[in-house]
């Protein structure tokens, strides 16, 4: 099995307050920490372990700035064989299928059996790279998928569904799937592999390396534009319970017990 | 005006909510915009739902064909195509939901449609839809612009509005397949039901749910003391059943349960949309988030904003006290 392993690096954005940037374009990133976004990180693990337990090759490829290369030699050293890096600020990242792409023209250079993305980004939350990908490759796909099972020439996958039900697809290879948090338990890179990571092929390009031109994936050849980000008011009726951490504790229990609320 | 197109989503013989969802928000934009509003209906044998959404709908486009039976993004790829080639429509609106996110961005690349995603809300501006998301879960919103020619293409977002009371008595015009046979790239085997779990959350009075915030599993022990105190059960949100601090029939959220219970307690959970659809049915909710703007508080009616290891222990340790 050939694979290739698209990875992102995103903001945990889960307890951080979030404001908008003085070009009211961008965030103030300043004071996020960056790691691997979530969904990615569970779909290197799933083509690690497709990997061993069919043989073949993982790529892991990324297209972002330098500051993405500590988490693709994490990739790396999971179980990753070589990566690509496209670092070119020409893309316009905002728009999924400029994205998807980028992404093709890279695996679009070589054989493979299958590509797996994380069903969603936690930044931009767009979930639509990973299936316009497969679009652009001419290849069959399955979106949300939370089991995989490589049989001769196809894979049977679980997509998940709303409320806990899932379906099962079968798909021919090769394929695009979007894969979903929860499918796998993401290993820790082992330190030997962390060793070896260093010396594995990083390749960086820029998109004419790809065969591609400027006008094909740039922000002027975008059919959308953002116009502007704003804070959403969030229209709180909620009490707020004021004071420090005990007080507020001793309010709320009182509130709880007296109100009748348990 | 072109039409506003919106494509009707079902399963095991179910009408989701997202349709009519969709529709209500048409016909606002319809208002402003003009256009008809066309539903394409996509299935075997649904008859019901046509007449349905026959009176949410100025038309109905009807592809009743035993192909249709189950689910498949890549059919209706191949009559979507089809049909918006014919029509040339302004607007399509796909429901972003498990079935949308499969299908749109396909489409979008095949047809090189303008398209955002995870659309929320909908202006008119500029003789152009105008489409607002949200990024970073719920924290920031933006305006989009499309570009170019229509037809332009959306997934919007369940559970944005309530659905208005149908007010149109739109035709049913049933249309031939435009496929003719299976596809043989990708095939519906089955569907598989959710797991059955210890605790039925959705039958729980009192729920104590935890998210991300809470960091490692170990930190469940104070989770578990204030549940033994409220004599609660313990669910979460996505983050909490992956990491598998808890199991996944406890997940609380669009892919998970959605509970009603006479109280919930929301702790280190930044409260994003897939989350907010499965709990804010809750009577009473408190939510304890050190981000003051987390989306949770929208929905909260008692808001702690603190660190939850300072406030959870001691909230236990009160609550112990007052009640004996």
């Amino acid at each position: 099995m050939k694979t290739f392993v698209c990875i992102k690096r995103v903001p945990d954005t889960s307890e951080s307050v979030v404001k908008v940037d003085a070009s009211g374009k961008d965030v103030d990133s300043s004071k996020f920490s960056f790691d691997i976004n979530d969904a990615d990180n569970y779909a290197v693990e799933e083509a690690v372990l497709i990997k061993e337990a069919n043989g073949g090759t993982v790529q892991v490829i990324c297209a972002g700035p330098q500051d993405s290369d500590v988490m693709i030699r994490m990739a790396l050293a999971k179980g990753g064989d070589s990566a690509v890096r496209i670092d070119d600020p020409r893309i316009n990242s905002l728009d999924p299928l400029k994205v998807a792409k980028v992404l093709a023209a890279v695996i679009k250079s070589e054989e493979f059996d299958l590509v797996l993305t994380g069903c969603m980004a936690a930044d931009d939350g767009g979930m639509a790279v990973g299936v316009a990908l497969a679009e652009e490759l001419g290849v069959s796909h399955a979106a949300m998928v939370k089991k995989v099972q490589v049989e001769d020439g196809k894979v049977r996958v679980q997509r998940e569904l709303e409320g806990g039900i899932s379906e099962v697809v079968e798909i021919t290879l090769p394929a695009v799937l979007t894969i979903q948090t929860g499918i796998n338990e993401p290993r820790y890179a082992p330190i030997k592999g962390i060793r070896q990571a260093q010396k594995k092929e990083l390749k960086v390009l820029k998109i004419e390396d790809l065969g591609l031109d400027e006008n094909e994936v740039n922000e002027a050849s975008s059919l959308i534009e953002l116009q502007n980000l704003y804070m959403p008011e969030v229209v709180s009726n909620a009490e707020v319970i004021e004071g420090e951490p005990e007080e507020k504790a001793e309010i709320m229990a009182t509130k709880l017990v007296k109100g009748g609320l348990l | 005006m072109g039409a506003i197109y919106v494509l009707a989503e079902h399963r095991q013989g179910v009408l989701r909510d997202i349709t009519l969802e969709m529709l209500t928000k048409a016909s606002q934009l319809s208002e402003k915009m003009g256009g008809e509003i066309v539903t394409v209906l996509i299935g075997s044998s649904v008859d019901s739902f046509a007449e349905k959404l026959a009176g949410y709908s100025d038309k109905v486009l009807y592809v009743d064909d035993p192909l249709f039976a189950d689910y498949n993004s890549d059919k209706y790829q191949k009559v979507l195509v089809e049909l918006i080639n014919q029509d040339k429509p302004e607007l399509v609106m796909i429901g972003h939901t498990t079935q949308g996110v499969d299908l749109a961005p396909a489409l979008a690349v095949e047809m090189k449609l303008p398209f955002v995603t995870d659309v929320i809300d909908l202006e008119f501006a500029d003789g152009k839809p105008q489409p607002v998301r949200s990024y970073y879960s719920g924290k920031v919103n933006a305006n989009f612009a499309f570009k170019g020619e229509a037809p332009y293409l959306i997934t919007f977002r369940e559970s944005t509005l309530e659905v208005a009371e149908p007010s149109k008595q739109g035709k049913v015009e049933k249309i031939e397949s435009p496929l003719k046979e299976e596809l043989d790239y990708r095939r519906f085997i089955e569907y598989v039901e959710a797991e059955v779990g210890d605790v039925d959350i959705t039958q729980s009075e009192i729920l104590i749910a935890v998210g991300r915030g809470l960091r490692e599993e170990k930190n469940m022990a104070i989770i578990e003391d204030l549940a033994k105190a409220v004599k609660g059960d313990i669910c979460g949100s996505r983050a909490a059943t992956d990491a598998g601090w808890l199991a996944h029939d406890r997940q609380v959220g669009t892919s998970g349960k959605t509970v009603k219970p006479k109280l919930y307690i929301a702790i280190g959970i930044s409260g994003a949309f897939q989350h907010l659809a499965g709990m804010k049915g809750a009577k009473t909710i408190v939510a304890i988030n050190k981000d003051p703007d987390a989306p949770i508080f929208s929905v909260a009616d008692f808001a702690i904003v603190d660190d939850l290891f300072k406030v959870i222990p001691k909230l236990t340790e009160k609550l112990k006290e007052l009640r004996g």
